[in-house]
């Protein structure tokens, strides 16, 4: 009973400690959801991760500075400032080696990633001397159990300047987003569009890495956002999904961290979004049991056309006009590269669907009336795509059988009118522009 | 300056460690999956983590393969998720490295009773403290790391040519038969083993470092395979000794008594790099400078008038 009070406690946010906690958590998610999902659909995800990283040297700096000029090292403006410097130095550096060497974009986040963080480690080693420097620490773990007020402060103004960004500039950074070539040849400024969005992942990066630290940011800037494209192909909706996704694994991590205070928290709530990423993954309307579903649905379809085909080839065989009648198994099986397994599988879902009567005899199959009629609809469809590939695309007729059995299976009724209209509107069935 | 015995086993570890991320990190740069060391040397976490736990010691051998298939899993979830859920690979990588390292860090602290991993030693390495203390006693970050050295030389010696090919033109390796999804695995087992090996001296984000930097000096230096290897252990072995030295020779120009190595080793590749960057005789920043005003008659592959694309993005097609 005591652990259901506690629990309920928690995730009502009844101490005053917690709620600060879990409320800062799950704005930075919302924030970093909505400036993740611009870095996503620019296929720059780890910029985060790079941006994080970058931002060290510039965060020692700032408080080797400071403490060497005799002021309260611990003042937080001055550290986030340098954070933001060499945040902005790093994005810098990697547009410049993008654009003067042959390198990838790839080499040149790691480069950047990993000599600014050595860099850093470097003066955080020379400053531990100094005193004072306790908490430089924090920036790279976080101290998310000891959020104060004005963290959620920081973190809330943060996330309103890049919502009034993203709201000013929308249009303009999904343009940069899906097609960076238009946008430059409609005249935007690409490059500085690009600096914007990483200024903003940068300012993202900042406000959440002393309180969360590094490796949470970086989670929560990928994780939501990923998340989020299973849900929908709307860019608007994505946003405020991915935000949806990163406040709530925010808040539920943040809960669950504080009922067991001995886990690392930034650790719990990356597991919670990561949660949330694994259900979307599979459950989202886009997402991997859609995916498969449609494509099983797919291959199921295009498996009974090519037996339905197949068979009625085979009856074509003798008289041009064919009557449906039993075709034995061994005919089929020369028809096409099946093996035996295959095609009994096949069979077995066309008898399922009603294509196929039984015959009594195991080693023929007969076509139902439904079926037969369906079987020369698809092989019409299948000579007609044919004689169009041979008079418009100047394919010869030996080779076009292949690419006829490609797209036979998603030609809609109004494009066999166009092709009919084109080609032979008196032949019924039009015979096989490569018979044997 | 006081040389001493520490600072040459420094100085070797540090090498070491540089010819054994030089390697695979080629291949890694050439496959354009850079920040796959950066997901890995992150996600070999709860493979180390789990090891520790069965073991209850820091033994080399469970470490290694714990690491190596975390690594595996890294790669083999990346590419699952690239795959069948159709997500970005960056994306798919962050997730998948993200959630590791949590789990890693979940696992190491669930262990902290019997188990000794400063979280901090995993990020910046300690590569002072895997040097002897006594002299003629020969220290075990050097052995494990000249083991591994040893072991991706071997490696990419025999699958040379599947490696090449499948690092080049992966469509003609797979029609082939080279199987380039295999040497992919395997690339990322060699990747997680040289981190693990690394771990230790030189810590997880420096590792990248060294397979990234030292590679990617060499990419602008040559364009064949095998003086880009060669290249590259020489940049990374030269970077470990500049390293060494800066962080004995800097520190004191501020008036601090020392700083992190391995830190230094990260800063000198970078120094490294910026130096051929400028000055590389054909990709370096004067040389196109000058091949720009003499009419782009400097560079082979970019004839007179064609420059690239200001406004690209470089997004490496996949």
């Amino acid at each position: 009973m005591s652990t259901f009070q506690s629990w309920w406690e928690i995730l009502t946010l009844h101490a005053h400690n917690t709620r600060v906690v879990v409320l800062t958590t799950a704005l930075l998610g919302a924030g970093s959801g909505v400036i993740g999902s611009l870095l996503l659909l620019r296929k720059r995800s780890l910029m985060g991760d790079v941006l994080s990283h970058a931002t060290l040297p510039g965060i020692v700096l700032a408080f080797a500075l400071l403490s060497s000029a005799g002021l309260a090292a611990k003042n937080l403006l001055p550290l986030l400032a340098g954070a933001m410097l060499s945040g902005l130095a790093g994005v810098g550096v990697m547009v410049a080696i993008r654009r003067t060497t042959k390198l990838r974009d790839d080499v040149a986040m790691g480069i950047v990633l990993s000599v600014f963080f050595g860099i850093g480690v470097v003066i955080l080693q020379m400053v531990r001397e100094l005193p004072d420097s306790a908490g430089l620490g924090s920036f790279i773990y976080g101290k998310t159990a000891s959020i104060i007020t004005a963290d959620f402060i920081g973190i809330g103004i943060v996330s309103l300047i890049v919502l009034g960004v993203v709201l000013l500039l929308g249009k303009e950074l999904v343009l940069l987003c899906f097609d960076d070539g238009f946008a430059a040849a409609q005249g935007w400024p690409v490059a500085w569009l690009d600096v914007l969005l990483l200024a903003l992942v940068t300012l993202m990066t900042v406000a959440g890495l002393q309180s969360v630290g590094l490796v949470l940011v970086i989670a929560f800037l990928i994780i939501p956002a990923a998340a989020a494209r299973f849900w929908t192909s709307r860019v608007g909706r994505m946003m405020a999904i991915a935000a949806g996704i990163g406040a709530l694994s925010g808040w539920a991590g943040a809960s669950a961290s504080a009922a067991m205070p001995d886990a690392p928290a930034g650790a719990v709530i990356v597991l919670a979004s990561a949660a949330a990423f694994g259900i979307s993954l599979i459950a989202g309307p886009r997402g991997v049991w859609r995916r498969q579903m449609e494509l099983a649905r797919l291959r199921d379809r295009v498996g009974r056309q090519h037996l339905l085909r197949s068979i009625f080839e085979i009856l074509e065989q003798p008289a041009s006009t064919p009557v449906n009648r039993p075709v034995a198994l061994d005919d089929l099986l020369e028809k096409r590269s099946w093996t035996p397994r295959e095609l009994r599988r096949l069979l077995k879902k066309a008898r399922r669907h009603g294509s196929t009567e039984p015959t009594g005899n195991g080693g023929f199959v007969l076509l139902s009336e439904a079926g037969f009629g369906e079987a020369a609809r698809i092989t019409r469809n299948h000579r007609l795509w044919e004689i169009y590939l041979i008079r418009h695309a100047d394919i010869a007729p030996s080779h076009v059988d292949r690419d006829a059995d490609m797209v036979e299976h998603i030609l809609g009724p109004e494009m066999v009118r166009q092709l009919e209209r084109e080609l032979e509107p008196s032949a019924l069935l039009p015979p096989s522009p490569h018979a044997r | 300056m006081n040389w001493t015995f520490t600072d040459t086993w420094i100085v070797i570890t540090g090498m070491l460690c540089a010819l054994a991320c030089a390697l695979p990190g080629c291949f890694l740069v050439l496959r354009r999956m850079s920040m796959m060391g950066d997901a890995i040397s992150h996600a070999v976490l709860p493979g180390l983590a789990i090891a520790f736990m069965v073991t209850g010691a820091r033994e080399s051998l469970p470490m290694f393969i714990g690491a190596a298939l975390t690594g595996l899993c890294t790669a083999l979830f990346t590419q699952w998720i690239h795959r069948f859920a159709n997500v970005d690979q960056g994306a798919a990588m962050g997730v998948v490295f993200t959630t590791l390292f949590a789990i890693g860090l979940m696992l190491i602290v669930a262990a902290a009773d019997h188990v000794d991993l400063d979280p901090g030693c995993v990020l910046y390495g300690a590569i002072e403290s895997s040097a002897p203390v006594v002299p003629g006693e020969f220290p075990r970050a050097a052995a494990v790391l000249g083991g591994v050295f040893l072991l991706n030389l071997l490696v990419i010696a025999i699958f040379f040519k599947e490696f090449r090919l499948s690092a080049f033109d992966p469509g003609l390796a797979e029609t082939l038969g080279f199987r380039p999804g295999l040497m992919h695995y395997l690339l990322m087992t060699l990747v997680a083993v040289t981190t693990v090996a690394a771990f230790e001296s030189v810590g997880s984000i420096i590792v990248i470092a060294m397979l990234i930097v030292p590679a990617a000096t060499a990419q602008l230096l040559t364009r064949r395979l095998v003086p880009m290897l060669f290249t590259a252990c020489l940049a990374g072995a030269l970077a470990a000794l500049l390293g060494h030295l800066g962080a004995i020779m800097i520190p004191p120009w501020f008036g601090f008594r020392g700083t992190s190595t391995s830190g230094m080793m990260a800063a000198a590749a970078g120094w490294i790099f910026l130096l051929t960057w400028i000055f590389a005789p054909h990709e370096g920043l004067l040389s196109r400078f000058r091949g720009r005003r003499a009419g782009g008659r400097g560079r082979a592959d970019a004839p007179a008038g064609i420059k690239r694309d200001p406004g690209s993005p470089g997004v490496s097609p996949h």
